[in-house]
């Protein structure tokens, strides 16, 4: 009989050796820069588009996001049907998305149908036409769908919590109303389309099983565009936070569950101390075996899941606790994460947690290197945000040799409840 | 092409193993062969709630999560109206941790009074996080009880209210272990960089002296044809009228299963489907509107769903979505149509088998219908249907009195 009291020895992932796989780079002759990495077994691939034209370079709300969201609505040649159609009969996806510096246009296809599908990427990125009739369909739309999310008291914290961190003036803490939507107007759309993408700064990661020109067809059909050639437009925001730091919200009465945000603005990428916090946020609340998640919900029930994260943005980041709890138990469930910020200021992390976590950050950091996507969307992590492959290993090391003594020094700084904001809305 | 071995231990666990050394992880992946549609219509939810206490800590083994992150493995778990799944991911060289963990859990649970007692909550906080506290959150929950009658998927997997969940006694959460938790139940997937030597050592080593338990028999009961089309109305809090209608479909492995997987994707699969083009874009009856199925091993309902622009009268709403049903009944789709919607297929299983658990959790998933191998037939079934067969198919399915409507209107 064997003995199933026991674990079976392990070898640390601390000990692994993480190796990022480097990426193919090279330019286009209109100097538009590609990253690549051919790796994988099915014959699939990504492409990304990616253009600095998210709502940080908008001068209204929401121009960014619409003219990104209509770049599939209709070019001189096509109508959206026809361009949806295009994509679809080549079983192909073509997804836009608009962030906060960035917008990005990405196919997902079989690498067989790579050269009939770049030619239309182009064209979408050229000769958008924005129709009047798209862009009524869409305001309607919108407007009905915001009216349903409003309903939900996790999207109206999601909302609110951002305005109080950074401020509603600025990009990251600005959202969008019914008359956002109303006051769109074709021409802005036009314009912001003119200098932010057939004019705009652009760069292009590709994963997957690539065809082997595909640098050739890259350069063929959007190497003589006239991107990258104009000096994007400095545009600088500043943080306003909101002075009051608690919020109690009912936005609907018969609500079973509030959502809880709890937040402090918090440095970026660049802060020598962003890899140890991410240790210590991993301890907190960054995975299921995290201390909010074995006290909340493992001990205490009160909520399905609880989450602390650093926020993902270029310029600064935002230090957030979130969860949906009960209404009966919310303020329990605040005190419950503000006694855990206490125990990390006060006592130090065991080195049995310690290990444990440092363990799973190395496994799971492994877990997402499987596959080229995965490593593309890391290489593009760190190019978006100026860094390179450098922080990788550096993020690496930290998790190894971060010690106890550190991470509580760091908890004292941080994780004090006065310099958080806190809301719940029900 | 997706290799794979096979092999049964002497207590009736299958074993998968599928080789793949291009990533450092391995994936350990168990299949229970027991979802919401075996549950007491008196205790529903069970199965759910029952996934939640697997993590509560085994006979010998007090917590679950902590060893498995120690050797730098993550995992989960769903429960479906059909079936169980639990999946971990760790770096290979662990692979043996994921073993321990999971036999000594199919060994026995600790049973635990605490573990059951807060699970209830956390999952009452999740049935009201995903169903009550959200608008239309009631919606399928409505939809279960007009389309089905007698058989199990009447109700939903979370439940059929939160009552059932807050009386789960501890015994009924043993008799419900060793009735469907055995080795004869269940099917064990290894995929990654692991060797079939290895899986079968491991395997043989920490699941071989597990009791096999009795093979479940299922009897549920059959959902009789239904006869007349049956229409609901509801009335709630909510911004925006909406309508989902649906029409009872053929069990997952026949062949107008994979008819119907086409209709929707011809229907509901994006831009240029046809009611997105129709209803949304040009007669913009809708301001969203899907089309689709849960993929349900007995027989399953093709939905349409949407929510209505305002000051569009929901008769009309329905009479468009007949109308657009109707031409699939009385006019053949063109060829490129079709060939569009297989295009579509070929590239989503394509990108589905990227991932090593993705292809552990298709080859459970088909040995639990009854050969893994299928996997590798799949393509090829879609790609043998033809226009006749989707008109047939649609003049099938598509009768009123094969037909539930909800008609969901906002107060």
């Amino acid at each position: 009989m064997i003995n199933r009291t026991v674990a079976p020895p392990i070898t640390d992932a601390v000990a692994f050796d993480l190796r990022l796989k480097p990426c193919d780079r090279y330019t286009l002759d209109n100097q538009v820069p590609v990253y690549a990495i051919n790796a994988g077994a099915q014959e699939v691939v990504m492409i990304e588009w990616v253009f600095y034209a998210g709502n940080w370079y908008e001068s209204k709300n929401i121009i960014a996001g619409t003219t990104n969201f209509l770049l599939k609505n209709g070019t001189q040649q096509r109508n959206a049907y026809s361009i949806n159609e295009y994509f679809e009969f080549y079983g192909a996806y073509l997804n836009r998305s608009c962030y906060n510096e960035t917008a990005t246009v990405t196919l997902h296809c079989l690498s067989k149908h790579v050269a009939e599908l770049l030619p239309v990427v182009a064209e979408l990125l050229t000769e958008s036409i924005f129709p009047e009739q798209e862009l009524a369909i869409y305001k309607q739309n919108q407007k009905q769908r915001l009216e349903v999310n409003l309903k939900k008291c996790d999207f109206v914290s999601n909302r609110l919590i951002d305005e109080y961190v950074y401020g509603f003036g600025h990009p990251y803490g600005k959202y969008t109303s019914t008359l956002d939507y109303d006051a769109v107007e074709r021409t802005e759309l036009e314009k912001f389309f003119n200098q932010f993408y057939q004019n705009g700064t652009c760069m292009v990661f590709a994963a997957g099983k690539l065809p082997a020109d595909l640098d050739q067809q890259l350069n063929r059909v959007f190497g003589s565009l006239p991107l990258n050639s104009t000096v994007l437009p400095e545009v600088n925001y500043s943080l306003s936070p909101a002075a009051e730091k608690k919020y109690r919200i009912i936005n609907d009465k018969e609500g079973v569950q509030g959502a809880i945000r709890i937040a402090q603005p918090f440095f970026n990428r660049h802060h020598p101390d962003f890899p140890k916090v991410q240790v210590l946020n991993n301890i907190f609340g960054g995975f299921f075996g995290s201390r909010l998640m074995s006290n909340i919900r493992e001990d205490k029930g009160y909520t399905y899941g609880i989450h602390s994260y650093l926020q993902n943005h270029i310029h600064h980041s935002a230090w957030m606790i979130s969860t949906e709890a009960g209404r009966d138990v919310c303020e329990a469930t605040i005190t419950e994460v503000y006694k855990e910020m206490e125990l990390l200021r006060q006592e130090l992390v065991e080195q049995e947690e310690l290990d444990l976590v440092k363990n799973y950050m190395i496994g799971s950091l492994l877990g997402d290197l499987d596959g080229p996507f995965q490593i593309i969307g890391r290489w593009k992590t760190y190019i978006l945000n100026g860094l390179d492959e450098q922080y990788f290993y550096n993020s690496i090391d930290t998790i190894r040799k971060v010690t106890a003594e550190e991470l509580q020094t760091l908890a004292q700084q941080h994780l004090n409840p006065e310099q958080f904001y806190e809301l719940v809305v029900v | 092409m997706i290799t794979f071995e096979r092999f049964v231990l002497d207590n009736g666990l299958k074993v998968l193993v599928h080789e793949d050394h291009s990533t450092p992880m391995a994936v350990v992946n168990i299949m229970y062969d027991v979802g919401a549609r075996d549950e007491n219509p008196d205790k529903t939810g069970f199965a759910h709630l029952f996934e939640h206490l697997m993590f509560g800590g085994s006979i010998n083994i007090p917590d679950y999560d902590e060893p498995l992150q120690r050797a730098g493995g993550e995992n989960n778990a769903y429960t479906t109206n059909d079936l169980t799944n639990y999946y971990c991911q760790i770096p290979a060289e662990n692979i043996e941790t994921a073993f321990w963990l999971e036999s000594d859990r199919m060994l026995s649970l600790a049973f635990s009074k605490k573990s059951l007692e807060v699970q209830r909550k956390v999952v009452c906080e999740e049935f009201k996080e995903h169903y009550l506290n959200k608008p239309y959150g009631d919606v399928w929950h409505q939809m279960r009880e007009l389309a089905y009658t007698k058989h199990p998927y009447r109700w939903m997997t979370i439940g059929k209210e939160l009552s059932h969940v807050e009386n789960a006694h501890i015994d009924d959460v043993k008799q419900f272990f060793f009735k469907h938790y055995r080795p004869v139940n269940a099917i064990l997937v290894v995929a990654g960089h692991v060797t079939v030597e290895q899986v079968k050592r491991l395997a043989e080593k920490w699941f071989g002296d597990i009791p096999m338990g009795d093979p479940y028999l299922r009897n549920l009961p059959k959902e009789p044809p239904q006869t007349e089309k049956r229409v609901k109305e509801v009335h709630a809090a909510v911004p925006l009228d909406a309508l989902i209608k649906t029409w009872h479909m053929d069990a997952r492995l026949d062949k107008g299963y994979y008819v119907a997987d086409m209709i929707t994707e011809i229907l509901g699969g994006g831009g240029s489907s046809r009611l997105y083009q129709k209803l949304v874009k040009e007669k913009q009856y809708f301001s969203n509107l899907d089309c689709y199925h849960f993929g349900s091993i007995d027989s399953g309902l093709l939905t349409v769903e949407g929510k209505l622009v305002k000051g569009v009268k929901m008769e009309d709403a329905v009479t468009a979505i007949d109308e657009e049903i109707q031409k699939l009944t009385t006019s053949l789709i063109e060829e490129p149509e079709l060939q569009k919607i297989k295009n579509k297929t070929e590239s989503v299983i394509a990108f589905e088998d990227m991932s090593i658990m993705s292809r552990a959790n298709s080859l459970a998933m088909y040995e639990l219908l009854g050969d893994a191998s299928m996997m590798n037939t799949e393509l090829q079934k879609y790609q043998d249907i033809t226009v006749q067969d989707i008109q047939e198919y649609s003049q099938q399915i598509f009768q009123p009195h094969n037909s539930n409507t909800l008609l969901y209107f906002a107060n």
